[in-house]
């Protein structure tokens, strides 16, 4: 038993090391073929990104990412790629923005925004579910046709005299109210987003709600194989419509940082592209909640590093291309691994099953 | 293996804690050099090289340099930014020492007050929009004056009487391009048919797509307009690629002399005009503010009367209707006529 463990800890650890190792060789050779040195950029980047600022601005960044990998990973462990992401936590903090603006909500504004967001994700999400059960559409063709959807009803409301104002070239929603900011961590130099900790929180849900209850065993088995969790008495077909809900409702939270915390509105500088950096954070961590919150912290280090970079003379592209090449490494270097230790295992049994027979053999022979 | 992968990820994240805190005390503003290093200029999305809007801010900081004796530095913004990025990037700028630091583009106002505030003593600007504060230079352009012109020009030449407007974002300052276009075509030729469209309502990325822009110019080529003016950063190029493979069509550039940038050299016998708006006059005048001591701010308008914007007419395609452009900048000019800033409502 003892030995067993000792070398899954071994193959644990052999993915995230072999693929750090391996990008790491990857970006340093990139660097140097763009005439620059790459140990340098590294010195930047370490020295910068641990800067007292850099920290509380790479916190703030990841918050959004992890929430965005939260709501990925819902559906990656059932086997659904919700590309959505984009456009449900757009059009949800659109609409919460929308209500928390226009209605004077007091005290509760907060919690009803983010009910509102919540909802507004889950049920733009649920069309992908609904049209994938009813009518067997692929949620990731749904889900990126409804980014585009979203992206063109909110530009639709988001004008003048519709459901936004006009502040000069800017065009956005009013203002929230003061009761309609979330709290922050005052630091030595920026403050943090209060709603890291509601990351935290969702990112506990998650890590319960799959690893510890009959719900997340159902989505798990629906995610390995379909015909056994239908043979075991699962509903595949409503398994596929909550876990949408759910991954909606999560990536309703994505937007709700900016919101809540710097923006204060929606308006045409609202950040895109956090749902499709939130596949990217999925994949690296795993789809485990602390994997992919090292994932997001990553990410947030890049982001803020790669300006400096830039700064310092490096191609602004260069953090780009470190992106690509860790994901691509982590995911070769983990089906490196997996198929790696099945052959272990394969082996193992062959030995294991070929004593046994040798055993019998004798056995057989004896008598 | 769900246990072991716990206890490693656990041991990871508190190693990754124990290094943040160890790090946290010193900031990256503290360590600041202050020396005066020249202009600090950060693009908007398409960058140095859009053959258009940057480039043109690029100019007014390369004759800058060459004329003052400045040094100086670029950065240029990604697609999908948020207020964190640029600030960053703002703030790298005015730490390192970099005086003036020039946001071109209106995607700057917000970050450029927040940042004004904390360097005080640095010279802030921002093209194509206000922003507020004592320290900050915000430079405007009569777009819609120099669009109307163009608007003229397209109608003069337009054979079908159909023409059109490829804007890149439908907002307010892209819109009085439009303004100030249809208003052109439609005092010069009151039956032209005038078809305006817009690459996205309401993302910036209508700056930087020119795959979009060709989509839309192909469309409107098709139903037989034959002069198009696209107003939409790096995306003209799309649709100025479109036109050029037409006969006997016409594109209208925007802000630099398209004609003359040798990425669009292949199809520079079909750009008619461009409505140049002289960012690097702007970028200029800033600079040497700054150098001669006399920091500018507050609002700057740069209107055709000041040559701020103005027609483009290298490859002599307009010089045959020169006489009639004349007259239509001397009536702006003169206050005969005002140029909306808004598109009228059909």
């Amino acid at each position: 038993m003892k030995k067993i463990d000792k070398n899954k800890l071994i193959l644990g650890l052999a993915a995230p090391v072999l693929a750090i190792v391996a990008a790491f060789i990857i970006t340093s050779a990139i660097i140097g073929a763009t005439g620059k040195d790459p140990f340098h950029a590294y010195q930047v980047m370490v020295d910068f990104g641990s800067k007292a600022d850099s920290q509380v601005w790479i916190i703030n960044k990841a918050t959004p990412y992890y929430l965005s990998a939260l709501a990925v990973a819902v559906g990656f462990r059932m086997n659904l790629f919700n590309i959505g992401v984009d456009g449900q936590y757009r059009i949800a903090a659109f609409f919460a923005a929308v209500v928390g603006g226009y209605f004077t909500l007091g005290p509760v504004a907060i919690p009803v925004m983010i009910i509102v967001a919540m909802v507004v994700g889950a049920i733009w999400a649920g069309i992908a579910g609904l049209l994938k059960t009813t009518r067997g559409v692929s949620e990731v063709i749904s889900t990126i046709m409804l980014n585009s959807i979203g992206a063109s009803l909110i530009g639709y409301f988001l004008q003048d005299g519709r459901l936004a104002k006009k502040e000069g070239n800017l065009i956005h929603t009013p203002y929230l109210p003061g009761s309609a900011h979330f709290f922050e961590f005052p630091t030595q130099t920026k403050p943090i987003y209060g709603f890291v900790v509601i990351a935290v929180i969702a990112g506990v849900a998650y890590w319960f709600l799959l690893g510890r209850t009959r719900f997340g065993f159902d989505l798990r088995t629906v995610g390995q194989s379909e015909s056994a969790a239908q043979a075991s008495g699962v509903s595949v077909k409503r398994m596929v419509i909550t876990s949408m809900l759910i991954s909606g409702a999560m990536a309703g939270l994505v937007g709700m940082p900016t919101l809540l915390g710097v923006s204060y509105n929606y308006g045409t500088d609202f950040p895109t592209g956090i749902g499709f950096t939130g596949i990217a954070i999925a994949l690296l961590g795993r789809n485990h909640p602390i994997g992919m919150a090292l994932g997001a912290l990553l990410w947030g280090f890049l982001d803020r590093t790669g300006t400096q970079l830039e700064f310092e003379g490096y191609a602004q592209e260069i953090v780009g291309v470190i992106q690509g090449v860790i994901i691509l490494c982590v995911v070769i270097a983990y089906e490196l691994v997996r198929r790696y230790g099945l052959k272990i295992q394969q082996r193992k049994v062959g030995e294991e099953l070929a004593a046994q027979a040798s055993k019998s053999d004798k056995a057989e022979a004896a008598a | 293996m769900r246990r072991v992968s716990t206890i490693t990820a656990a041991a990871v994240s508190t190693a990754a804690l124990a290094f943040s805190l160890t790090a946290c005390g010193s900031s990256s503003t503290e360590s600041s050099g202050g020396k005066d290093k020249g202009v600090g200029l950060a693009y908007d999305v398409g960058g140095r090289d859009d053959h258009s809007f940057n480039e043109s801010a690029a100019r007014g900081m390369d004759k800058a340099k060459k004329d003052l004796g400045v040094g100086g530095r670029d950065m240029t913004a990604k697609n999908g930014e948020t207020e964190a990025e640029r600030e960053q990037r703002l703030t790298s700028l005015a730490d390192a020492g970099y005086n003036p630091v020039i946001g071109v583009g209106f995607n700057y106002q917000k970050s450029i007050e927040a940042v004004a505030k904390q360097y005080p003593k640095t010279t802030f600007a921002v093209i194509d929009s206000v922003a507020a504060g004592s320290n900050v230079d915000s430079v405007t352009f009569g777009e819609n004056e120099g669009s109307y012109l163009a608007g003229v020009a397209a109608a003069l030449k337009s054979k079908n009487h159909k023409v059109g407007f490829i804007g890149g974002v439908n907002n307010a300052l892209i819109q009085k391009f439009q303004a100030g276009f249809e208003q052109g075509v439609k005092d010069t030729d009151s039956k032209a048919q005038i078809t305006s469209q817009y690459l996205y309502p309401n993302n910036d990325k209508g700056f930087n797509d020119p795959a979009a822009a060709k989509d839309k110019a192909n469309g409107m080529l098709d139903s037989g307009v034959d002069v198009i003016y696209t107003a939409a950063g790096l995306s003209g190029n799309g649709s100025i690629e479109a036109v050029a493979a037409r006969k006997d069509c016409w594109a209208i550039g925007v802000d630099s002399d398209q004609y003359q940038q040798a990425g669009l050299e292949k199809y520079k016998d079909h750009i008619l005009t461009s409505v140049v708006k002289n960012v690097d006059v702007a970028v200029y005048d800033v600079i040497k503010s700054v150098k001669d001591g006399k920091p500018l701010s507050g609002p700057h308008q740069y209107l055709l009367k000041d040559n701020g914007v103005s027609l483009a007419t290298s490859g002599g395609f307009i010089d045959d209707i020169k006489d009639k452009l004349d007259a239509a900048k001397k009536k702006i000019v003169d206050g005969e006529v005002k140029v909306r800033i808004a598109p009228q409502q059909s």
